[in-house]
């Protein structure tokens, strides 16, 4: 059980909490993510570390409500308990090249970004972030991303904040040079059209890019190899493995397709859901 | 007296056709009159040798004695004197290579029904609600197991029983390892599995779920800061493996392991009650023909398969699967493709399994497992329409706690590497047993190990106190 410390929204489908989890905050390191379940006969789910506090114990996760499980989390509170959570799962993000890294993060994926990049600026990167959302409204956490880079770039498809189109037409301008310029290394994580569009965009400048990738996954641990990816001709588990690959060697076809394998199972799911207000919380 | 009867006295079994559509046990347990009368037949050997042939070392005799003369009290702790998980082994172990197949009666009649026997004890002593199991934690060392499976199980009661305070550490959120996520219900109820761990707790066995060893915390810190004083690794062998061939990441491909999760953990064949789901079509094929195959495709049958097959490409002789588990699945009308080797998983445009193409095989000579080595037929090619494909050819162990923790060796399988005879790993006041050391193999194989590791670490604290 973990305790829902603090619950901030986002946006209208995105919310942010803060959790004891002394012991995972206090292993967790940037690119990890956690697995919780809400109630009795629930999902478990991935969830991507957003930011720790070691020594408050605290950890912070944002959660997009999207499906059956998230909307159940959704509905709990500060002070309530979320049944199982376990963590830290995957490898911590490593990242060679230093120099100008810029992440770039797309809708509530751009949560990730706040350990991530105060990371590698603590370890004399210079950072920039690329946030990008639909529109203003669906733009996460812009105060608490500029606190942890170098340059925070806004960027919204209808240019209503920022810089007017995709996250991949800002970074093309910033490989030829613009702002705060070329980039040694990218990280991207957001859905993955987004992530897809941006390794098509480093690839021919032959930038080193990484991608999270987020496929169905039960135990997190290497055991049921659900979460397996394609990654340079070679079966990967995303769990122990991932969760962030080298972008250009991807197969994202396969990643996408596998992503749909139960799109009308989780529709029936997330109707139920719906209508019948199930209780959380409960064992 | 012993009484001469050729047969075992037969376990009472649920309905074939009815059974293969719920998963209530298909195994019904002997009353009392079916226990003494199976009991009648044990010769009581002086020498008995049948208790050699168990890894835990239950003093067979001396239980089914008890229950001949009706004392059942007697008989159950006799029993759990010496098997922390008598209710799981009497259901699960494959007592046909084991203590029964060294059972005396055995060589001239069929061997006395000592598995149904210590089922059927402990399940006597689950209905009863006057005996108290009270913890009695007399020693100072801490203990840690890792891994709540069969190994971590045994470990943690004999040591509790030993007098240590130990914490089991479990990574999933229920414990049980294998015997919850592996086995499923009709072979082993979860209401059998939920008591035998009760039983451990009221020794003061404490478990601690959602917390991972080598992710969550360190070796280091459960040694360090934590004040263990020891650890037993029992971290089984959960790491799925696919065979390599085109087609495995198609949607509708299962390793057994997921397909099983989903269901034993996840309760997936209560769908939408419960949250995940499981992808079932008409028809499914299993490759591979052991313990954990026979549970695939049973379960699959369960969850609204039309048809179950099993692809394996070797012969019957050479499957690794219990005659019982066998023997129920043909009875349940599951298919079996003998030398039958897979070599594609097909697929239609959307990318969903449509087929398995295979080529027939033949036996040639023995290989290094001492089988004979299946060779493939040429020209033999042909497919096998189906609608889901679990692979269930084996597990190697899980790396997680491996990559964390500096000092203990693994060999190039991924196994922990143990002394000669021994459960001490190359870490100091560090044991490891079950599958994590063996690779995968039998429930009851890991239990003895996590016993004798027991032992071990008695024997390890009591030496570094004196």
């Amino acid at each position: 059980m973990a305790k829902i410390l603090e619950k901030r929204r986002l946006t209208p489908i995105t919310q942010l909490y803060k959790i004891d989890a002394p012991l995972v905050a206090k292993a967790a390191k940037p690119g990890q993510f956690v697995i919780l379940r809400v109630r009795k006969g629930g999902e478990r789910i991935p969830i991507t570390i957003a930011d720790y506090d070691r020594e408050a114990g605290v950890l912070t996760i944002v959660v997009q409500e999207v499906g059956t499980t998230t909307r159940y989390m959704g509905q709990l509170g500060v002070g309530d308990e979320i049944l199982d959570l376990v963590g830290p799962l995957g490898m911590p993000l490593e990242i060679p090249a230093e120099g100008h890294i810029v992440g770039i993060g797309g809708g509530f994926g751009s949560a990730a970004l706040l350990c991530l990049m105060r990371e590698l600026r603590a370890r004399g990167d210079t950072t920039t972030i690329i946030n990008g959302a639909r529109e203003k409204d669906l733009l996460i956490l812009n105060e608490e991303l500029t606190e942890v880079c170098d340059n925070l770039e806004l960027c919204t498809d209808d240019g209503s904040a920022g810089f007017h189109g995709l996250v991949t037409d800002r970074l093309q301008q910033l490989i030829d040079g613009d702002g705060p310029g070329r980039p040694d290394s990218v990280v991207a994580i957001g859905p993955m059209p987004m992530m897809r569009a941006v390794t098509e965009t480093t690839r021919g400048a032959e930038i080193p890019t990484l991608v999270s990738l987020d496929p169905l996954m039960i135990d997190g641990t290497g055991m049921c190899g659900g979460c397996r990816v394609t990654v340079n001709d070679e079966v990967k588990f995303a769990c122990v493995d991932g969760p962030f690959f080298d972008a250009h060697q991807v197969d994202f076809e396969e990643a996408v397709r596998r992503n749909k394998m139960y799109v009308r199972q989780e529709q029936e799911s997330k109707d139920r859901s719906e209508c019948m207000k199930l209780a959380v919380g409960q064992d | 007296m012993p009484v001469k009867r050729v047969e075992k006295t037969p376990m009472p079994e649920r309905d074939a056709v009815l059974r293969s559509h719920d998963f209530g046990e298909v195994n019904e347990g002997y009353g009392m009159a079916h226990a003494q009368f199976e009991a009648e037949r044990c010769l009581r050997c002086q020498d008995a040798v049948c208790i050699d042939g168990c890894p835990v070392r239950v003093p067979i005799p001396e239980f089914i004695h008890e229950v001949a003369k009706g004392d059942m009290r007697s008989a159950a702790e006799i029993l759990r004197s010496s098997n922390p998980l008598p209710a799981v082994c009497g259901r699960v172990c494959p007592q046909e290579v084991q203590c029964e197949e060294a059972c005396s009666v055995g060589i001239r009649f069929k061997p006395v029904a000592i598995g149904y026997l210590e089922r059927f004890v402990a399940d006597w002593e689950m209905e009863q609600t006057d005996i108290d199991i009270t913890a009695n934690l007399n020693r100072d060392e801490k203990v840690a197991v890792i891994g709540s499976g069969p190994a971590g199980l045994v470990c943690a009661g004999e040591l509790a029983r030993l007098g240590y305070p130990v914490t089991i550490f479990e990574a999933l959120h229920a414990p049980g390892g294998v015997l919850r996520y592996g086995i499923p219900e009709f072979r082993l109820p979860k209401d059998v599995l939920d008591w035998e761990i009760e039983q451990l707790k009221k020794l003061g066995v404490e478990i601690q779920c959602n917390i991972i060893i080598g992710k969550t915390l360190t070796m280091d810190q459960l040694m360090g800061e934590m004040g263990f004083k020891a650890v037993f690794i029992g971290t089984g062998a959960g790491l799925p493996s696919f065979m390599g061939i085109p087609g495995e990441n198609l949607n509708g491909v299962y390793s057994a392991n997921e397909f099983l999760t989903r269901v034993n953990l996840m309760e997936a064949n209560d769908f939408p009650n419960a949250d995940t789901p499981v992808m079932v079509g008409r028809r499914v094929a299993v490759i591979g023909a052991g313990n954990t195959a026979m549970d695939t495709v049973r379960v699959a049958l369960r969850v609204g398969a039309e048809q179950g097959l099993v692809v394996y490409r070797r012969s019957v002789q050479e499957m690794t699967a219990r005659v019982e588990e066998h023997a129920h699945a043909i009875e349940e009308g599951v298919e079996f493709h003998w030398l039958t080797n897979p070599v594609e998983i097909l697929g239609d445009e959307d990318g969903w399994v449509t087929g398995l193409r295979c080529v027939r095989m033949e036996l040639g000579e023995p290989d290094d497992s001492g089988r004979a080595r299946p060779v493939p037929i040429e020209g033999s090619e042909f497919v096998i329409p189906v609608d889901n494909v679990v692979l269930s050819i084996g597990n190697k162990p899980n790396p997680l706690l491996l990559q964390t923790t500096k000092g203990l060796e693994a060999n190039k399988w991924g196994c922990l590497v143990v002394h000669d005879g021994s459960s001490e790993t190359s870490k100091e006041h560090v044991f490891a047993g079950g599958d994590a050391v063996t690779g995968a193999a039998t429930v009851i194989l890991a239990a003895g190990a996590g016993k004798d590791a027991a032992a071990e670490i008695h024997q390890d604290l009591s030496a570094a106190t004196r």
